[in-house]
């Protein structure tokens, strides 16, 4: 069996050591076989930093934040600030009460669509979205449409995966409220040229709402650069811990905005007439929130910021050329998503091969991939495929990882055709 | 033979795969092997939503018994579906409602069951039960 060592070869060096020694999760055997993770759209393993700062905040600050008036209440509050601060300055927000913790990405574009639907959706408006959205940026809008009488339009893309820009701003009527689009597609790979369409946008006076869950971990984002109206990404797919979310809003827009959820936390007072709510970002922060997330969130920042985004966008778009290039070899393969600019995630077919049946193999030989429609349905719909075999990146893994899992793929290949 | 004669054999036969591949193979052959469902069966009536590959099934009634034909359009899934139709497919109602499946664990593919896998299985072996159970308050 080919040793576990083996694999770090060229993988990402950091301070003299490879990047992947410090996480624990990647050293270990599946079905006896060493572990190759290539799920990192889905989720990315954490670094021992990361791992750490969980059992040292229960072993040391525990306690409920912004109530206490005791020590270890202020220690949690401040370091539960501190990341908002940290989030503030890794998406360049001019302040951090611009910052919002929710439970993820999915938390975020609910928070938005109901309280923006609620507030500027009237029957016969519209919501625009693209046709490579996840799930999470479709249905939320979906449900709020429903109720406010209002239509969701969606800007198409071509058979490459890139989105037409003309038909973009063909579908920008004055009846459109709020755009809301993906950053980087997570079934395709395709990153979208959303600095253009936030431009475009503003042009007619729409928000745009930018989902970056499957972009902040490879690359920097600017809000004020992009100058989004909104932005939503998560913590559990850029290193960080599960359950903790980041929604920045520009000031003008939050304040604008009711509450989302009522609760403790979100009020300056309360009588059985009525509630006073607090300033941003708590007004957007009812009950006890993930704290422990949210203050380990921090060390996940430091991981990447430690590294440099400009460092891990380069060793993975290296990455990601290998891949490619090693699965253009491979017969049969038909790459979903061709899009000039890729990142993070490359999706397959392979001809008479069904994805699950592919990924069921591959997982006998230790490779984590992702099959299916990746939560984006109306996608696979699009190019007529069940779903697709994903693989996804992350700055821990390594080319020989992907020479295994094309020798994998290509052993599945054989047993299944 | 009982159904249980049916998964003891399918057991035994097991036994001697020993590696996963083998395993695989067994259950990839026997999916080209299937008897596969009448190509007008295969209709959204009878689909049975996995979340990654699709499974039909269809039961039909013979003196008494339940007959079933099944496919998918993926061959693992294929494969294990077969399975299953081999082991419950000729019996009456009350001997499908009262089976106890217990070889998709015994042969050590019981992860195949797993809803994460959103294969199907699981949910053509409780669509079994339910046809198996409505024939049987049709008869009572």
């Amino acid at each position: 069996m080919e040793a576990i060592t083996d694999r770090v070869e060229t993988a990402f060096i950091y301070k003299g050591e490879p990047i992947r020694n410090q996480f624990p999760a990647l050293h270990q055997s599946v079905y006896g076989k060493p572990l190759v993770y290539f799920d990192n759209a889905a989720t990315t393993q954490k670094p021992n930093a990361v791992i750490e700062a969980i059992t040292a905040y229960y072993s040391t600050i525990n306690s409920n934040i912004h109530r206490g008036v005791h020590y270890l209440s202020q220690q949690a509050t401040d370091a539960y600030e501190v990341t908002r601060n940290s989030v503030a300055s890794f998406i360049n927000a001019p302040h951090s009460h611009e910052v919002i913790f929710t439970k993820g990405t999915t938390d975020g574009i609910n928070l938005i669509a109901d309280t923006f639907g609620y507030t500027y959706l009237n029957p016969g408006d519209s919501v625009l979205i693209s046709a490579m959205e996840h799930h999470s940026n479709i249905v939320p809008w979906q449900i709020i449409c429903g109720k406010r009488g209002a239509t969701l339009k969606v800007i198409p893309m071509d058979e490459s995966g890139e989105l037409l820009l003309d038909e973009f701003e063909r579908l920008l009527d004055d009846r459109v409220k709020i755009v809301a689009v993906t950053m980087v597609s997570n079934s395709l790979g395709t990153v979208n040229p959303v600095s253009e369409i936030i431009k475009i946008a503003h042009e007619n006076n729409i928000p745009v709402l930018v989902d970056a869950a499957q972009a902040v971990q490879h690359t920097k984002v600017d809000v004020q650069a992009m100058d989004c109206d909104f932005l939503v990404f998560s913590g559990h797919k850029m290193y960080g811990p599960t359950g903790i979310g980041i929604l920045y809003g520009k000031e003008e827009w939050l304040n604008k905005l009711p509450p989302y959820q009522g609760g403790g936390d979100m009020i300056k007072s309360v009588t059985f007439e009525g509630t006073e709510y607090n300033d941003l970002p708590f007004k957007f922060e009812a009950g006890t929130p993930n704290i422990e997330a949210a203050i380990t969130l921090n060390s996940a920042i430091d991981f990447i910021n430690e590294i440099g985004l400009e460092n891990i966008e380069r060793y993975e778009t290296e990455l990601y050329q290998y891949a490619l290039n090693q699965l253009l070899q491979v017969e049969g393969v038909r790459i979903i998503g061709t899009a000039a600019h890729r990142s993070g995630a490359i999706s397959m077919v392979v001809q008479g091969a069904h994805p699950y049946d592919i990924g069921v193999l591959l997982d006998k030989m230790g490779v984590a991939v992702r099959t299916g429609h990746h939560c984006t349905q109306p996608v696979m719909d699009f190019f007529e495929i069940p779903g697709t075999l994903r693989i996804s990146f992350a700055v821990y893994n390594t080319k020989q990882e992907i020479d295994v899992f094309i020798t994998s793929l290509k052993r599945a290949l054989t047993i299944l055709i | 033979m009982t159904i249980n004669e049916k998964q003891d054999e399918l057991v035994d036969e097991f036994e001697f795969l020993i590696d996963w591949i083998d395993k695989y193979e067994y259950i990839i052959t026997s999916a080209k092997e299937l008897p596969i469902i009448d190509e007008k069966y295969k209709q959204d009536q009878y689909l049975i939503k996995g979340c990654q590959s699709r499974v039909w099934l269809y039961p039909e009634t013979r003196d008494g018994k339940i007959f079933f034909t099944a496919d998918s359009d993926a061959i693992i899934s294929k494969g294990l579906v077969n399975l299953v139709v081999q082991v419950l497919s000729g019996y009456t109602p009350a001997e499908i409602v009262g089976a106890d499946v217990y070889f998709i664990d015994r042969i050590g593919l019981k992860e195949h069951l797993s809803p994460t896998r959103s294969n199907g299985l699981l949910s053509m072996l409780k669509q079994i039960k339910l046809y198996a159970h409505a024939y049987n308050s049709l008869k009572a």
